[in-house]
């Protein structure tokens, strides 16, 4: 099936099979390697992309044609040019990430996150995470780098729970 | 804290990761993102039965499936010489397919290749193979018997595959007898898995010159390619291994996994790049379990809580092989560091390890060969003891501690511990728990009927393998290496035999070299995982990076510097004699306004040398006199709710001692990460199989992560003494959470259950567990 998808802004015209999810095309048809695969049963949230503008969505859970017509963001496209973004910044500055596996999909989901709760409160950071796990980091500098780039986006953090 | 870093001066600085840039922004090079122009994919047939004859195998419809280029069996592999493969300690072999049978549950029998992900997948559904079931064990008390002989292509018909002792069976045996006080107790550490995020992979290939160029995910690329050469007959010159960004080990990346076998296999038979990626579940049901031994400790006392003897039998469940990775001498590891932080006069350890019909393993997760076993057995057995002395845990681990003043502290199994402070250490711990406040807050909770616990674990780890005259795997030397070159404007690359998985090598490698050299870290870089340029060593696990690697790295670095000492005598117009280094520069001696930077005196080494040899570079081969004992205090405080069962860890400090500290926020980050996965194996994760065989944990739904609700908040501190044998005095750190927190996270709930009269529960602590434990107690109370 042909598809037309929007990945980054760019837009990407390819032939694919009905039953490939959204994770592989961006991989394999795409070359967009930043979003990462971990398990068989979007338990990990290691794939996770945003989907039109502010949907942080499992592209485990998805298959290529569903995103027909539509635009997704990925780690790949994060950054403003040469700048980071604020929340790439503050996973660099808190010691957000280890072996940086999970790191694409805690971003993406932070980046939906923060665009519908701007100040959030380290437990809604926590539970607004709960789809994505880590293995290396504890969680406790990713809370951290979330709240710092709330800050950094202008949103002075609440009271923190 | 000092966050900035600057020309020498680098150790102890929390300086911002130097690999991170290339994470945040999807630039990273993990084995999956690898694709090489006519590449094929690999999936493999695995076994649904745990035990079964195979009758037959059928690829004629696979064969049949579009895009499927080739399928493999174990007689087309044992045909080519390659039907087994040596596990890494090299007391037993692993069928890489079945061969005649299948001894677990998703073994792999057949190995597909195929033009794309799909067709390989489409193509493994179409084998057809019909198998036998045989008896099934997976207990092994069971094994024990040897009712049904589970391996009989081993020249002993038993299921029993070693047994291993250490220290003085009949001193202990005595001192036990006669002891005032006894405790025993079965201690089981459940079978558990370290579940990277980043599943096992590889791709292979054969270049124009039949060179092997091998990617994959391996925690030890050196030992790979002599493995690789061993196995397959390619002469080692002609196997080129890589390890690119790894996405988290914790030891189940040190095996060599027949899939890897399977894709070298096919890329030869094939003349295409191959790849193979395996799933979630593949990865925990066939790629290294760890744990599973069970534990009888008992220990003798004295009225008053003094240790006087330790005997610990264990009974390991191994699986169909024995793939544990220990070194050669230790097929039980390091065990004998089961005396832990005390001073016993007598002790005896041993284990007897069997086969079951379960997946192989029994890999160092996170821990340095079996230490994690026995720090839980013994922190575990203090509580036990302080029970029946009706004493506080606290006092009766006081009591029997290796006092300051006893380092080196000669162990009754064996080990001289390098250094520690272990009261210290609890000092610390007690003061900023806020022990005492916590004990009233619990008197008075109990009158009311609330159950709160406070545990401990005063652990010691024996880390850094290991010095060569007792540690080797597969006949190699356990040393690591590191190789330095210093560029005419100062900057640098050092390459190690080791291979960061997330530890952040990249940064503290550099902070070491600028350390030692007075040079800027953010410019040396640090390059690991290609055995093509960097030198031989032996990986990273079992905490071993920092104590042998990072030993390497600094005497490396000295080497240059007396290198560079030559050059700096010329600069100076002295003689070298009178040359010293001091505050990070070569100054003529006592006279530092007479003074040369190492950068001024690389430039020198390229450009005006004098003499000497020009450049400058030096290697080392770090061979550790010793192993390092980080150690620790923890402390969990627990809240269960009676009715539902439910354990809320309300607190939890960690105070490590891991010596000299590089980089503390990389310590901290690895303590946050290791004591997640302790909170996770103490309360909910097992890889359990019913009594068919079935493996009953095959995802990440069945095997929990914690998430980020569950997980505690960590509060953390230091004690500090430094090691005495290690040339920067650094112990490592990234294991003492997963090995120390276990029994900290369960004597806490234990102690809130006491009032009770529950003494112990087995991991993982679910909640259905503790709601049965109240529940019967409730149940005797009435009926008494
Ligand atoms: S790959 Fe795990 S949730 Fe998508
Ligand atoms: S940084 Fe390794 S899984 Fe999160």
């Amino acid at each position: 099936m042909k598809i037309h998808v929007t990945i980054n802004g760019a837009a990407y015209e390819r032939d694919v099979e009905p039953r490939t999810l959204l994770v592989h095309f961006l991989r394999d048809d795409c070359g967009q390697t930043g979003t990462h695969v971990g398990c068989d049963t979007s338990s990990c949230g290691c794939c996770v992309v945003v989907v039109d503008g502010d949907r942080a969505v499992k592209s485990c859970t998805m298959f290529a044609v569903q995103a027909d017509g539509r635009e997704i963001r990925t780690v790949e496209g994060l950054a403003d040019g040469g700048t980071l973004h604020p929340l790439q910044q503050a996973f660099w500055d808190q010691h957000g990430l280890q072996c940086g596996y999970c790191t694409p999909g805690m971003l993406l989901t932070a980046y939906a996150l923060l665009k519908h709760n701007p100040a959030p409160t380290d437990a809604d950071i926590r539970e607004g995470l709960a789809g994505n796990l880590c293995r290396c980091t504890g969680y406790q500098n990713i809370v951290k780098s979330v709240q710092q780039a709330a800050g950094t986006l202008g949103h002075p953090s609440a009271a923190t729970a | 804290m000092s966050t900035e870093p600057k020309p020498g001066g680098s150790l102890g600085v929390a300086m911002k990761r130097k690999e991170d840039p290339r994470f945040i922004q999807g630039k990273g090079r993990y084995v999956d993102d690898i694709s090489l122009p006519g590449m094929l994919h690999l999936a493999i047939v695995r076994s649904p039965y745990p035990h079964a004859g195979i009758t037959s195998i059928d690829i004629s419809e696979a064969m049949r499936v579009p895009g499927v280029r080739a399928v493999i069996t174990g007689k087309d592999l044992e045909a080519a010489g390659l039907g087994w493969l040596p596990t890494f300690h090299g007391f037993d072999k692993q069928m890489v397919l079945a061969i005649g049978k299948v001894l677990f549950q998703y073994q792999e029998v057949a190995a597909v290749f195929a033009e794309s992900r799909g067709a390989a997948a489409d193509g493994a559904e179409a084998v057809h193979v019909e198998y036998a079931p045989l008896p099934v064990v997976t207990d092994p008390f069971a094994a024990r018997t040897d009712q049904v002989i589970l391996r009989p292509d081993r020249e002993k018909k038993t299921n029993h595959i070693y047994h291993w002792e250490v220290g003085d069976k009949d001193a202990t045996a005595r001192a036990l007898r006669t002891s005032p006080r006894r405790i025993s107790q079965r201690i089981w550490f459940q079978r558990c898995h370290p579940a990277p995020l980043e599943p096992c992979g590889c791709v292979a290939q054969f270049d124009a010159m039949g060179r092997l160029q091998f990617y994959v995910t391996s925690q030890a690329p050196h030992v790979y390619r002599t493995a690789l050469a061993i196995v397959t007959g390619i002469a080692e010159d002609k196997i080129h291994v890589i390890s690119p960004d790894i996405g988290g080990g914790f030891g189940n990346k040190v095996p060599v996994y027949p899939g890897y076998v399977c894709a070298i296999v096919g890329a030869l038979k094939l003349g295409r790049p191959v790849k193979w990626i395996e799933s979630r579940t593949e990865n925990l049901t066939s790629t290294g379990f760890a744990r599973d031994y069970h534990m009888d400790v008992e220990i003798g006392a004295t009225d008053d809580g003094r240790m006087t003897a330790l005997h610990v039998a264990t009974t390991a469940d191994h699986g169909a092989f024995d793939a544990a990775a220990d070194p050669t001498k230790y097929p039980a590891g390091m065990f004998g560091i089961v005396t832990g932080s005390y001073d016993v006069p007598a002790a005896h350890a041993e284990v007897d390890a069997y086969f079951t019909n379960k997946a192989p393993g029994g890999i160092a997760y996170r821990c340095s060969f079996r230490v994690t076993e026995a720090s839980y057995a013994i922190e575990r057995a203090m509580d036990i003891l302080a029970d029946e002395l009706r004493m506080d845990p606290v006092e009766v681990r006081r009591k029997n501690f290796v006092r300051k003043d006893q380092f080196p502290y000669q162990s009754r199994l064996g080990f001289t511990y390098d250094s520690g402070d272990y009261q210290k250490a609890l000092d610390v711990a007690l003061e900023k728990i806020g022990y005492k406040e916590l004990l009233k807050e619990q008197t008075a909770k109990r009158l009311r009927g609330e159950l709160m616990g406070i545990g401990f674990s005063t652990f010691t780890e024996v880390v850094g393998a290991g010095p060569s005259k007792h540690f080797d795997i597969l006949g190699i030397k356990m040393f690591d290496s590191a190789e330095i070159r210093i560029h005419p404007t100062g900057a640098g690359i050092v390459r190690t035999g080791t291979k960061s998985q997330g530890q952040g090598h990249e940064t503290t490698w550099a902070q070491i070299v600028a350390e030692e050299l007075g040079l800027d870290p953010q410019n040396i870089m640090v390059e690991e995982g290609d055995t093509d340029t960097a030198p031989y060593g032996l990986g990273t696990y079992a905490s071993r990076s920092t104590p042998v690697a990072g030993g390497a790295i600094a005497m490396a670095a000295r080497r240059v510097r007396e290198k560079a000492k030559k050059v700096a005598a010329h600069l100076l117009e002295v003689g070298e004699a009178d040359v010293e280094w001091q505050d990070y520069k070569f100054q003529v001696k006592g006279v530092p306004a007479k003074s040369v930077t190492m950068k001024e005196v690389a430039f020198a080494a390229y450009t005006n040398m004098s003499q000497n040899e020009p450049g400058l570079e030096a290697s080392y081969y770090y061979d550790p006199p010793n192993m390092t004992f980080p150690s620790g205090c923890y402390v969990a405080v627990v809240d269960v709710d009676r009715e539902t069962g439910e354990v809320k860890v309300r607190r939890f400090l960690a105070v490590d001692d891991c010596g000299i500290i590089i980089n503390p926020l990389i310590v901290e980050g690895q303590i946050h990460g290791g004591l997640t996965e302790g909170f996770a194996i103490a309360f909910m994760q097992e890889i359990q199989y019913d009594s068919d065989g079935n493996n009953l944990n095959t995802n990440f739904t069945d095997y929990l992560l914690p998430t980020s609700l569950e997980t505690p908040h960590w509060e953390t501190a230091k004690v500090t003494t430094p090691s005495p044998h290690h040339p920067i005095g650094a112990k490592g750190v990234g294991e003492s959470p997963n090995v120390g927190s276990p029994a900290a996270f369960v004597n806490a709930v234990i102690d809130a259950l006491s009032p009770l009269g529950v003494r112990h529960l087995d991991m993982p602590i679910t909640r259905d567990k503790v709601w049965r434990a109240i529940r019967a107690a409730e149940a005797k109370t009435a009926l008494a």
